[in-house]
């Protein structure tokens, strides 16, 4: 489809209550194209968006078991395979000593897997993102908070949507260039 | 009235008054606009003169080999292991803090956490010179890790020294991740409130363009809950591991299955006292009493007597195994610490770690910030005399007589000691430098004007 | 270890043994004065490390020594590099096959007597001296002087040039000058020439000396040796008349008497005595039974049943009393310290009366004549003569009272009678009565000519120094003990183009000629009897032996008014013993490293002599180990640091000669004190009336067994020989090893060959021979007296001493601990890179270029037998030290972990070896350089696998055991229990 003159529109809210009101009108009167900056996290606000649960534990869980296995292996393959002699005439199989590793090696890959997932998952890095085209849009990452209806959303007119954001008494209605 | 006066218990995390704004500017100004304050200067000028010490020693060491310290046979090891243990000890409070405290929804946490992460950082980077510098051969340090070479050869996994590498290398880079992921919705502020382009440019490339959108926060919250659930076990692995460098060994004094849960509870003694040591001049410093109040400190003043009491008990066992073992050599372990030549250096030991934080029974106590400062410096001499007595007491007088002898550190191993000192308090102090040492974010969530209301929940 | 300041409280010691019972085993003293002294050393400690900054820089300079620690690299410049070409030859020598040693028989005479020794020599470098099995004097065995020899062949700082006045000079110009000076000695039949050696036992030089002597009738000979035989030549003279050669059989003696006769360390025989008494140590019906007094404990002392510590001026006394006891007709002896013990003297007696003819009495070579000429008398009455004792004509090629020739040199030099002295070999000026003021009368020489291996005290004052051949490097002979001979063959032309005392003589009158020509021209002449020369000559030189040189035994009788009582000496004050260095003699070995270093026998000292007396002296003078005190004696005096002996004999002082050089290189120089300055003519080994005086000052000794005590451990395991009737296995009443199927893990399985090692405690004599003998085979580096002090010793294999029971007069037991080799090593599992680990043959290999250094390895041996390079102990630099070294071991360099490896390259040797003949290695033929060295042959090594050899029958031995076997590490080495076998008469005297 044709790409839309505007990224979208964007209200400024002092109140985290006013925000989460808006963001439940906003879905209400049907709009799903839309997205709202917090200055901290707010659980009701994810529910007001029906934001579905993060696949983010199952990349966890491969992860740790990845890891797991790859450190048991490579202590497997090392004692067993590659290189067996006696040492201090314990068997070259020595499950017992291999156990650490593979506890160290399984939590590091399931960390990584959490930090390089979120990133992942939130498209981090994102050099540029249209919201910062708003100035005041700064202070999201201080004390006020906002919501951006995109203009790909089917209902968003510029018009319309300016007034049914108007309505929401907001601090501030502003239009986010591309 | 003011929370001094409160009885700290009851006393609200945050000074009255605040606004999402004020945490805001005022965690923010440390690093953006106030003057650095003299303080800072000063403590700076002495960790980089310590550093420098460092550098010289380890200089020297290279040049000449391991013989410049106290080491010898029998006593292989010496100030390099105490002080390995001592440090990577002190790293283990900040991930309790950070990993435990948030699984248990512990709020007054927040205040407190950040620098402590950046404690544990830069106590594991200093731990983690002493393995490197204490062989006799520092640069095939490398050898430990398995990786092909055209040798063939490989490391040997029976080994704890290798299972050293791998909780210690695994803790290192954890606990970096963590404490990222931690800084990245603060360096999102930063960015958007920093007066200069460069501040700008620096502090947007590392935030990566965070926006703090509700599906960011939804996949953060689960990322910071899942880190947290694996630093947990993690920790308690690593100083697992490090307690059995000795325990797996045949060594009196070393050989022994309480180490593990002694060395942990040790490990989160020490670090607490080190985080009490840096917290009551930062907060007087830069004014941030409203931030980490009385109650912070009373709370981590319950910590310490807990876990003190914990290391009381370990002591308690030594003594008694040695005693019920009926080995000759455990027996002759005990008694020469008792009365024989290091007897001193444990007699102060229990002093320090065992007798001075009892005072924290007592409410007065914990609610004076001189007190608690006096008792952590006690509680992180006696942490590291009690790694001197380990290492040092153990080997000495171990099985066959003939082989007896006195372990003396020479000048170089304290130079290399203070100079790990050093290196940490400049690590340490660029950190507040540059970076917020509190987080800002979770500051904002402990306001009332954050709650959410009932009939909107 | 340095002791520490507070004295020790000795009362209080007793006090706290006395409560102890039974074998109460107690730490050297100033542990068993548990703690005020050592709580001290703590508080020291801060001050201890501004002393180790000051330190570190004298250690920079230290390690210059150290690096020197065999010799210092600068001086090697001026040696001609030796050259060592990366080309193969390009005609092959015959015989030599690269990487094969090749041995080579010879001798190193000491004191002029010979100890047969084959040289092993790679590519030409003789690397390793071991002991001649066919030779009479060694047997196989070797000791740490005649060992450590090798390396005097290489130290850099031996004298590499002729010197006049110290200029270079050559030899021609040398030549000029002392043919000058001995043309006008002709006409006056050389009145005015003088040559001064050593003890002669050589045939050639002798002959070339009696030539000399033709030429000029006037001319006269002196011989003196420091550490001579004065006493003994005087006390057969006394007895028999003439100055016979006494020597004895032990083995077949059933009862021995030492009389301070330190029977296993100095005089001749001391491999052969030694090898003769262990023989009848082993427990069983013939097992012999050893009593002896002596001031000093001594390794004779310390394997003995009975041991009495009496002070050496009382052992006259002592030997008449059991003369008397006896029967004989001597002058009574004076009421001395002997009476106490008259239950010991008649259970001796006793004893000895049981054994007519089966029995010896062994005088001390350093006791007066009148004890020798005594214990002469005894050995007749007891019908020993021809049995047990052998006499034969004097080995000296010319016996003399060198005493007295000294004196009459130093008289004709004062007198300005001597215009030319030869001084051919010794160091008078250094060594000589201190009364006789050598250096001051030597001046008054027109021509002094110095021939030495060092620019020494000597060297100094002479006009021209020549520097001479090494032994190694030079031909001549020498007699053993019994007088066979045995042709000294170089191994290697001379380093610094050094001459042997052959070539200066030969030179001085006739042409110049090469010291093979001499001593072959001359056997040429003994030979000309009969036979082929030449099968004769490779024979002899073959077999480091020549046939039938052995003296005859010969009956000797009697002779009337033998018995001559040493005047009584003012018995007031102290008595002051002077006794030759276990090692480094009479000094001639100041400067070699590996002697420095090795352990004394009994006080476990290096880098030092001291002023060595009883514990309860020291309590009664208030002195403590370290205190510097001044002794003083006659009017001399010196100073010298107290180091408390127990089991020393009351009111007597022990010093060792050889230290206190003033000259003579960087190891030797500084180190210990000059006790020469306090030995007078009169009284060369024993002085009356010294005096200590405490000055206040300290001084830190380097012990590397200072701290150290049983415990009431089962370390050392020993029982009396009814003890091991009743119960054989008494060595298991320790036990505590666990069942091998206690484990989880299976067991390894060791197919082949399984190399293990039995010591026998019982026959270890603690002489070091086999730690000496580890050092030189294995490369192992010399750190210096600081690093031995900081517990930085190398030395692989080490002989640890216990003292048991009574302060006065405890037992001394001795055990060497090389690495045990555990099958369950628990070194290896905790080594990170893999660095040591066992190979299929169940040794404890060590990879050096493996290692890392992390000396986890170490802190997990409970042995403590690793030894870690703190720093680059290794000389790399100095060329003269790279040729000493073992060519089939690697030279180890800094911070890596290094231990004994039952002498792998041996092994792999022997393995090679057989397997070109397609055989198994055979027992015996493959033995360690410890077992190879030891005297006592208390050490065994082989095949545990093979029930037949000789390591596994002795590891069935009931009395065998494993050290610390409670911690399961299974080692392959393990020790045999010592049995003794005390006099049941004197039960009650038996500790434990």
């Amino acid at each position: 489809m044709r790409r839309p003159p505007i990224h979208g529109l964007l209200a400024e809210f002092d109140d985290v209550n006013d925000l989460v009101r808006a963001v439940r009108t906003a879905r209400a009167a049907g709009f799903r194209r839309l997205d709202a900056y917090t200055p901290f996290p707010v659980e009701e606000l994810s529910h007001a968006m029906g934001v579905r649960p993060s696949r983010l534990p199952l990349l966890v869980l491969l992860g740790g078991v990845g890891g797991g296995l790859a450190g048991y292996l490579l202590q497997w393959w090392t004692a067993v395979v590659a290189y067996p002699i006696n040492v201090g005439g314990r068997p070259l199989h020595s499950w017992p000593a291999f156990v650490v590793p593979t506890f160290e090696t399984t939590v590091l890959g399931a960390a990584i897997a959490a930090v390089l997932g979120m990133l992942a998952l939130n498209g981090l890095p994102m050099p540029y993102h249209p919201v910062f085209n708003v100035p005041r849009f700064a202070l999201s990452s201080r004390d006020r908070f906002f919501l951006c209806i995109e203009a790909t959303d089917p209902l968003f007119d510029r018009e319309g949507t300016r007034r049914f954001l108007e309505r929401l008494v907001p601090r501030h209605v502003s239009e986010v260039e591309h | 009235m003011t929370p001094e006066r409160r009885a700290p218990a009851q006393a609200p995390l945050i000074g009255p008054g605040h606004t999402l704004g004020t945490v805001t500017d005022r965690i923010a100004a440390v690093v953006l606009t106030a003057p650095t304050p003299r303080a800072w200067w000063v403590g700076f000028a002495v960790g980089f003169a310590l550093l420098l010490v460092l550098l010289d020693a380890v200089a020297y060491l290279l040049l000449r080999g391991v013989g410049i310290w106290g080491v010898n046979i029998p006593v292989g090891w010496g100030f390099a292991i105490i002080n390995f243990v001592w440090w990577i000890g002190i790293g283990h409070a900040g991930t309790l803090i950070s990993a435990i405290l948030l699984l248990l929804r512990q709020a007054w946490r927040q205040s407190i956490n950040r620098f402590a992460e950046a404690m544990t950082l830069f106590a594991v980077a200093c731990a983690g010179l002493y393995p490197v510098l204490h062989l006799g051969r520092p640069w095939l340090a490398y050898w430990l890790f398995p990786y092909p070479n055209t040798m063939g050869l490989w490391p040997n996994f029976r080994s704890p020294l290798i299972w050293d590498v791998f909780a210690v290398s695994t803790y290192a880079t954890v606990s970096v991740l963590f404490w990222f992921v931690g800084l990245i919705p603060d360096l999102a502020t930063l960015r958007d409130r920093s007066p200069s382009r460069i501040g700008r440019a620096v502090y947007g490339i590392l935030a990566m363009g965070w926006r703090g959108s509700v599906r960011h926060w939804e996949r953060y919250e689960t990322a910071s809950l899942l880190l947290a659930g694996l630093a947990t076990p993690l920790v308690v692995s690593v100083h697992t591991v490090v307690s059995l460098d000795f325990a797996i060994s045949i060594v009196p004094g070393w050989h022994t299955t309480i180490f593990p849960p002694y060395f942990v509870a040790g490990a989160i003694y020490g670090g607490f006292a080190m985080v009490l040591t840096l917290a009551i001049p930062l907060r007087r410093i830069y004014g941030l009493e409203d931030f980490v109040t009385m109650r912070h400190l009373d709370y981590m003043g319950r910590v310490l007597l807990a876990t003190g009491l914990i290391v009381a008990y370990g002591y308690t066992m030594e003594a008694f195994v040695a005693w019920y073992s009926g080995s000759p050599f455990e027996a002759h372990m005990m008694l020469d610490r008792f009365g024989g030549r290091y007897a001193p250096l444990y007699w102060s030991l229990l002093l320090c770690n065992v007798v001075i934080p009892q005072a924290l029974w007592f409410q007065r106590t914990r609610a004076s910030v001189p007190a608690l400062f006096a008792i952590a410096m006690s509680i992180n001499v006696g942490m590291w005399l009690e790694r001197f007595i380990i290492v040092v007491t153990s080997l000495h007088e171990d099985f066959l007589p003939s082989a007896w002898g006195m372990y003396y550190p020479t000048v170089w191993d304290w130079a290399t000691f203070f100079g790990t000192i050093g290196l940490f308090t400049t690590l340490f102090l660029l950190f507040i430098r540059f970076l917020p040492m509190i987080s800002i974010f979770e500051m904002r969530t402990l306001l009332p004007e954050a709650e959410v209301k009932e009939e909107l929940a | 270890m340095t002791s520490a300041a507070a004295p020790i409280d000795l009362t209080a010691l007793r006090a706290r043994l006395a409560g102890r019972g039974g074998r109460a085993l107690w730490r050297s003293l100033d542990e068993l004065a548990e703690s005020p002294a050592f709580l001290e050393l703590l508080h020291e400690e801060l001050p201890q490390h501004a002393a180790a900054l000051a330190r570190s820089v004298d250690r920079r300079q230290f390690l210059k020594l150290m690096a020197a620690s065999l010799g210092l690299a600068g001086l090697a410049a001026c040696a001609r590099p030796p050259e060592d070409k990366i080309v193969p030859y390009v005609k092959q020598p015959e015989e030599l096959v690269l990487g094969e040693p090749l041995f080579y028989a010879t001798a190193v005479p000491l004191g002029g007597f010979a100890v047969g020794v084959l040289a092993e020599s790679h590519e030409g470098r003789p690397t390793k001296l071991e002991g001649n099995p066919t030779h009479p004097a060694s047997l196989g065995a070797i000791d740490p002087p005649t060992q450590a020899t090798l390396l005097g062949l290489y130290d850099p700082e031996r004298s590499q040039t002729i010197t006049s006045a110290g200029k270079i000079q050559t030899w021609s110009g040398f030549l000029a000058a002392v043919r000058a000076a001995l043309d006008a000695q002709r006409p006056r039949g050389g009145a005015g020439l003088h040559v001064l050696t050593e003890t002669v036992t050589s045939p050639t030089l002798h002959a070339q000396l009696r030539a000399l002597l033709a030429e000029f009738p006037q001319a006269t000979w002196h011989q003196w040796e420091p550490a001579g035989r004065d006493a003994a030549r005087a006390g057969a003279l006394r007895a028999f008349g003439a100055p016979v050669e006494t020597r004895y059989d032990l083995a077949r003696a059933d009862v021995v008497l030492a009389l301070d006769a330190d029977l296993f360390a100095t005089g001749p025989s001391r491999l052969r005595y030694a090898r003769e008494i262990a023989g009848r140590r082993r427990p069983g019906p013939g097992m012999s039974r050893l009593y002896a007094v002596e001031s000093m404990p001594t390794t004779t002392g310390a394997v003995a049943d009975h041991r009495l510590a009496l002070a050496a001026a009382d052992v006259e006394g002592f030997t008449r009393t059991v003369a008397a006891e006896l029967g004989l007709a001597v002058a009574a002896a004076p009421a001395v310290a002997v009476a106490p013990h008259h239950a010991w003297v008649r259970a001796l007696v006793d004893d000895l009366r049981a054994h007519r003819g089966a029995c010896a009495v062994v005088p001390g070579e350093h006791q007066p004549p009148a004890v020798h000429a005594l214990a002469h008398a005894i050995n007749d009455a007891l019908g020993n003569g021809g049995r047990t004792v052998i006499h034969t004509d004097a080995v000296e090629a010319a016996p003399t009272d060198q005493a007295a020739s000294l004196r009459a040199l130093v008289a004709a030099m004062r007198a300005g009678a001597v215009e030319v002295l030869l001084i051919l070999g010794g160091n008078p000026v250094y060594a000589a009565p201190a009364d006789l003021d050598f250096a001051g009368a030597l001046g008054k020489v027109a021509l002094r000519v110095h021939l030495s291996l060092h620019q020494d005290e000597t060297s100094e004052l002479c006009h021209w120094h020549l520097n001479a051949a090494h032994v190694l490097e030079a031909w001549s002979d020498a007699r053993a003990h019994d007088g066979t001979v045995t042709i000294l063959q170089p191994l290697i032309a001379p380093l610094y183009g050094g001459r042997s005392a052959h070539e200066v003589l030969a030179a001085l009158t006739g042409p110049e000629r090469p010291g093979h020509d001499v001593v072959r021209e001359h056997w040429q002449g003994v030979h000309s009897g009969g036979g082929d020369f030449e099968a004769f000559w490779r024979r002899a030189l073959n077999d480091g032996v020549v046939p039938d040189t052995a003296l005859a035994p010969r009956t000797v009788a009697l002779r009337p008014g033998w018995d001559v009582p040493t005047p009584a000496a003012p018995a007031a004050g102290l008595e002051l013993v002077f006794r030759p260095d276990p090692y480094l003699i009479d000094g001639r070995f100041a400067n070699n490293g590996w002697l420095q270093e090795l352990p004394r026998p009994i006080t476990k000292l290096t880098w030092d002599n001291a002023a060595l007396l009883a514990p309860a002296t020291a309590e009664r003078l208030g002195v403590a180990n370290g205190d510097v005190v001044e002794v003083a004696v006659g009017g001399r005096s010196a100073h010298a640091p107290v180091w408390v002996v127990p089991g020393h004999a009351l009111d007597s002082v022990t010093v060792h000669l050889g230290y206190g050089r003033r000259r003579g290189g960087a190891l030797a120089t500084g180190v210990g004190f000059d006790a020469y300055a306090l030995r007078t003519a009169d009284a060369p080994s024993i002085a009356r009336g010294a005096a200590l005086r405490p000055t206040g000052r300290r001084h830190a000794f380097a012990c590397t067994q200072d701290h150290q005590s049983m415990e009431g451990r089962a370390l050392v395991r020993a029982a009396t020989l009814a003890e091991w009737r009743a119960h054989p296995d008494f060595a298991h009443a320790f036990e505590e090893t666990p069942p091998r199927d206690r484990t989880l893990y299976p067991p390894h399985a060791y197919e082949g060959y399984a190399w293990g090692m039995a010591i026998d405690l019982g026959a270890c004599i603690g002489c070091n021979a086999c730690a000496l003998a580890c050092q030189a085979e294995n490369n192992v580096a010399v750190v210096g007296k600081e690093e031995v002090a900081r517990g930085h010793e190398m030395h692989w294999l080490r002989v640890d001493r216990y003292f048991a029971g009574d302060l006065d007069a405890p037992a001394i037991l001795h055990q060497p601990v090389p690495c045990m080799q555990c099958e369950n090593a628990p070194c290896e599992v905790v080594c990170p890179v893999n660095a040591t680990n066992h190979d299929g043959e169940g040794l404890n290999v060590m990879v050096y270029n493996r290692c890392v250094g992390t000396r986890y390895c170490s802190n997990n041996c409970p042995y403590k037998v690793r030894r870690f390079n703190f720093y680059l102990y290794s000389d790399w630099t100095t060329e003269t030290l790279k040729m000493a070294r073992n060519p089939d071991v690697t030279v180890r360099s800094r911070g890596v972990m290094e231990k004994c490896t039952y002498c792998v390259q041996r092994i792999n040797r022997a393995r090679i070896h057989a397997e070109e003949a397609g055989r198994r290695i055979a027992d015996g033929e493959l033995v360690t350089a410890c077992q190879q060295a030891c005297p006592t042959e208390a050490i065994v090594f082989g095949d545990v696998n093979d029930p037949t050899s000789r390591v596994a029958r002795l590891k069935a031995d009931p009395r065998n055991y494993a050290l610390l076997g409670e911690l399961n590490t299974r080692p392959r080495t393990t020790y045999l229990a010592a049995v003794r076998n005390p006099n049941p008469a004197l039960a009650a005297e038996q500790r434990s």
